[in-house]
């Protein structure tokens, strides 16, 4: 008997709970068109999503946008790890795309549309990724800025190509994220970036005998070095040592540095991100082993981890497509405002999320797209003007898409010296 | 006749309730999913929903009546959800989705099952928690292995490596299965929440029966004596070994289910890492150890929750954990319980009037 009753109170706790899902979802739904409910929703957006921004400035902006509604709202939705262990790259992204957004909306928005950006979690877990494809949806979402990883926006792009939402990945870097002719991405693929590297290596004489050490565990780490490996059969040096290691196991690199060094390596490949290459720099200099590095642009941010001398990144080369310390004026008053918003450098994520939105813009702009057309008719107008626009962004200039859905930009080589990216 | 009914049904009315449950949800939401009333975000949860309330379920038939901890159920799901996977990329334009689906179902189940027992052969003959450290050891040893397997199909047959995709030697038609860390890519969407609804029926068909069926009560007796159970000849390990092997074999149901819902199938530490598996043991502890039907109710309840506070954004999880503390005080705390025995003594000698 109390048992019944226990299961009858949350039976009527769960419909209560499912109901007033429907209810509140439904809700928004509806006041998307209204003026008024756009407001609101902005401020809860605005609220959560620019915490570390400082109050005023959120408020000024949600006024900026509530009154600058003549055109419409333009609806971007945003999907990454805000939680758990990937959340470095899903917050950069978020805060390189609202600072894109601010700008444009300062400038007068998109074809007179005032850019809303709503950004969601996703654990960086496909599952998740769709719940947050899904909340987006009732919110009335009509660009997709996402997902941040790439098993995550491989799931959501099923979805995205069922219901015609144009996507656009930021930083999906595996093959299988734009597949879709609704999908396209702004980051380099990972086998573009393995393939360039090694071309990069054999074109410049920089080394005849490579050692590999990667990830194993990683798609991004393991999808490189497979195209690296495939690429270096045709170029001028050879891999004498590969070394993997796992999520699981990624302290101690003194065997697959022991490996390379007994080959013979003069250079050491590592596409791999920058807190294991920290780590293998300083076990590499503690052990004698004198020798090249190179990575991609996993490595973009090692100068700035902590405890990490920065005189051992001396010499290192990484092929990545942003570098907070360049000059261009560009890339200057992006790390200046992301410094004095968020008090950080940006990364190469923040960069992506960046050129996203604007990438956006251009293609929106390009395609007349206005606040009131369906999603299926802005998808189409999108994906063809997307092969038809140039942008340049923080992460390359002139960048050019095809129908693929790759972009197409020069992959820039720099090397670190005397403790700031200097360009090759 | 009256009577009669009412004898015999204190488990099969229970049993009834649980059904019935079930199947008006189904009901309740299929009218309002084509009323147009339920958001995209709860569509979208529904076949989560019917994988966790699975995977639930069968682990409380672990937890609950076997009296054993398990802490790689996960770990089952995760065999299960790749082993269909595979099978579904494989034969994904050569057979009909019913077809397919249905034999990847058995194939998961099949397979998890299979693990399940090779798992339970040495762990279940020994006492105390031995099973819980080795299957906690089993959901890591499962996630790693597959996250360094390589698996490719082309004309000359499979190809299987665990260093990395260059050595398969695949020809260039040839189709990647497992790609290492990437997992499996493409899998057909073949999960709908009306076959989640069909497979946790068939579930709690299988779970409610096997509690009540001769087997069930043997292994309840061991659960709660097992010296009196052995001393009515009941062989010990071959009652656990039935009951274990039967859990994870719907735990591997959970994950095909899992596996096709989504285009792309990783082992990660979220979805299959030990984290995961202590999550369903948080369904089946809150639900009531035992308890079925609340474990169905806690898997919906919790899956649901994280979703519905993403207004809260940041926050969100944060108060995701505290939910989590106050029902598990409100459902276990002495104090809590008194309070609520107290309440509804109340309750109850108020309808009690109401009927006299």
């Amino acid at each position: 008997m109390k048992k019944k009753m226990l299961s009858l109170v949350l039976a009527g706790a769960m419909t209560a709970v499912l109901m007033t899902g429907c209810g509140s979802e439904g809700g928004s739904a509806e006041s998307g068109s209204a003026a008024d409910g756009a407001a609101t929703e902005t401020e809860t957006t605005e609220a959560g999503e620019t915490e570390a921004a400082d109050a005023q400035d959120g408020e000024s902006a949600d006024d900026a946008q509530a009154a600058g509604g003549e055109g419409g709202t333009f609806k971007i939705g945003g999907i990454g790890p805000l939680t758990g262990s990937a959340a470095v790259y899903g917050i950069a992204t978020m805060n390189g795309s609202q600072i894109a957004v601010d700008e444009i909306n300062a400038a007068g928005g998109i074809n007179g549309m005032t850019v809303e950006l709503n950004f969601q979690d996703d654990e960086c877990d496909a599952e998740k990724s769709v719940n947050a494809y899904n909340t987006l949806k009732d919110w009335g979402v009509q660009v997709i800025d996402g997902c941040v990883t790439s098993a995550c926006s491989i799931a959501v792009a099923d979805k995205t190509a069922q219901d015609s939402i144009f996507q656009l990945t930021p930083s999906g870097s595996a093959v299988e994220c734009v597949t879709n002719p609704n999908s396209f991405r702004v980051c380099f693929s990972d086998p573009n970036q393995g393939a360039a590297s090694a071309q990069y290596i054999g074109e410049h004489s920089l080394a005849t005998k490579v050692a590999v050490i990667y990830d194993s565990s990683d798609v991004y780490s393991s999808g490189i070095y497979e195209k690296f490996a495939g690429e270096a059969a045709n170029q001028s040096f050879e891999i004498v040592a590969t070394g993997a290691f796992t999520a699981d196991n990624k302290t101690d690199f003194s065997v697959q540095l022991q490996q390379a060094k007994d080959a013979g390596a003069d250079l050491v490949f590592l596409p791999i991100y920058y807190n294991e290459a920290a780590l293998i720099l300083t076990q590499a200099s503690s052990m004698g082993f004198d020798v090249k590095f190179f990575g991609c642009d996993g490595l973009d941010g090692i100068l700035g981890v902590e405890n990490f001398d920065a005189s051992l990144a001396e010499g290192v080369m990484l092929l990545t497509p942003f570098a907070a310390d360049a000059t261009d004026e560009l890339t200057v008053n992006f790390v200046t405002t992301y410094n004095e918003k968020f008090g950080e450098t940006p990364n190469q994520f923040a960069a992506d999320g960046y050129d996203a939105i604007y990438t956006i813009k251009a293609a929106a702009e390009k395609a007349n797209i206005t606040a009131d057309m369906s999603n299926e008719d802005i998808c189409n107008a999108m994906q063809t003007a997307m092969t038809e626009i140039t942008v340049d962004g923080l992460t390359g200039a002139g960048i050019t898409w095809d129908a693929s859905g790759e972009p197409t930009k020069d992959p820039k080589a720099v090397v670190i010296k005397d403790g700031v990216y200097t360009a090759m | 006749m009256k009577a009669k009914a009412g004898k015999l049904s204190k488990t099969t009315k229970n049993d009834l309730i649980t059904y019935g449950m079930v199947i008006l949800t189904y009901i309740v939401v299929q009218l309002l999913v084509s009323s147009g009333h339920v958001s995209s975000l709860v569509q979208g949860l529904l076949v989560p929903f019917c994988t966790y309330v699975i995977v639930a379920v069968a682990l409380n038939l672990t937890v609950g009546i076997l009296g054993e901890l398990s802490l790689g159920h996960a770990g089952f799901m995760c065999v299960g959800a790749f082993s269909s996977a595979v099978f579904s990329l494989a034969f994904k334009n050569t057979m009909p989705g019913g077809l397919r689906f249905f034999l990847a179902l058995l194939i998961g189940a099949a397979a998890a099952a299979a693990v399940g027992f090779l798992v339970g052969i040495p762990v279940l003959r020994l006492r105390g928690d031995y099973l819980a450290i080795v299957t906690l050891a089993f959901g890591e040893i499962i996630k790693n292995i597959i996250n360094a397997l390589y698996l490719g199909v082309d004309s000359k047959g499979l190809h299987f490596t665990m260093k990395d995709a260059l050595s398969l030697n695949m020809e260039e038609d040839g189709l990647m299965l497992i790609k290492g860390a990437q997992g499996v890519t493409g899998t057909p969407n073949d999960s709908n929440f009306t076959i989640g609804v069909v497979l946790i029926l068939v579930t709690l068909f299988i779970v409610l029966n096997f509690i009540h069926s001769r087997t069930g009560r043997a292994v309840m007796s061991i659960r709660d004596n097992r010296i009196a159970a052995e001393s009515v000849g009941i062989n010990v390990t071959k009652y656990k070994l039935i009951a274990f092997t039967v859990s994870a074999s719907l735990a591997g149901v959970a994950g095909v289910l899992y596996a096709h819902n989504l285009s792309t199938l990783n082992a990660l530490p979220k979805n299959f890492g030990y984290n995961m598996s202590i999550l369903i043991l948080v369904f089946v502890v809150l639900g009531g150890i035992g308890n079925i039907r609340g474990s169905i109710i806690a898997a919906v309840l919790l899956t649901l929750l994280p979703e519905v506070l993403r207004g809260l954004s940041d926050y969100r999880m944060l108060i995701y954990a505290v939910v989590l503390i106050v029902m598990m005080i409100f459902n276990w705390s002495p104090n809590a319980v008194s309070f609520r025995k107290r309440l509804k003594q109340r309750l109850g000698i108020g309808s009690r009037k109401k009927e006299a």
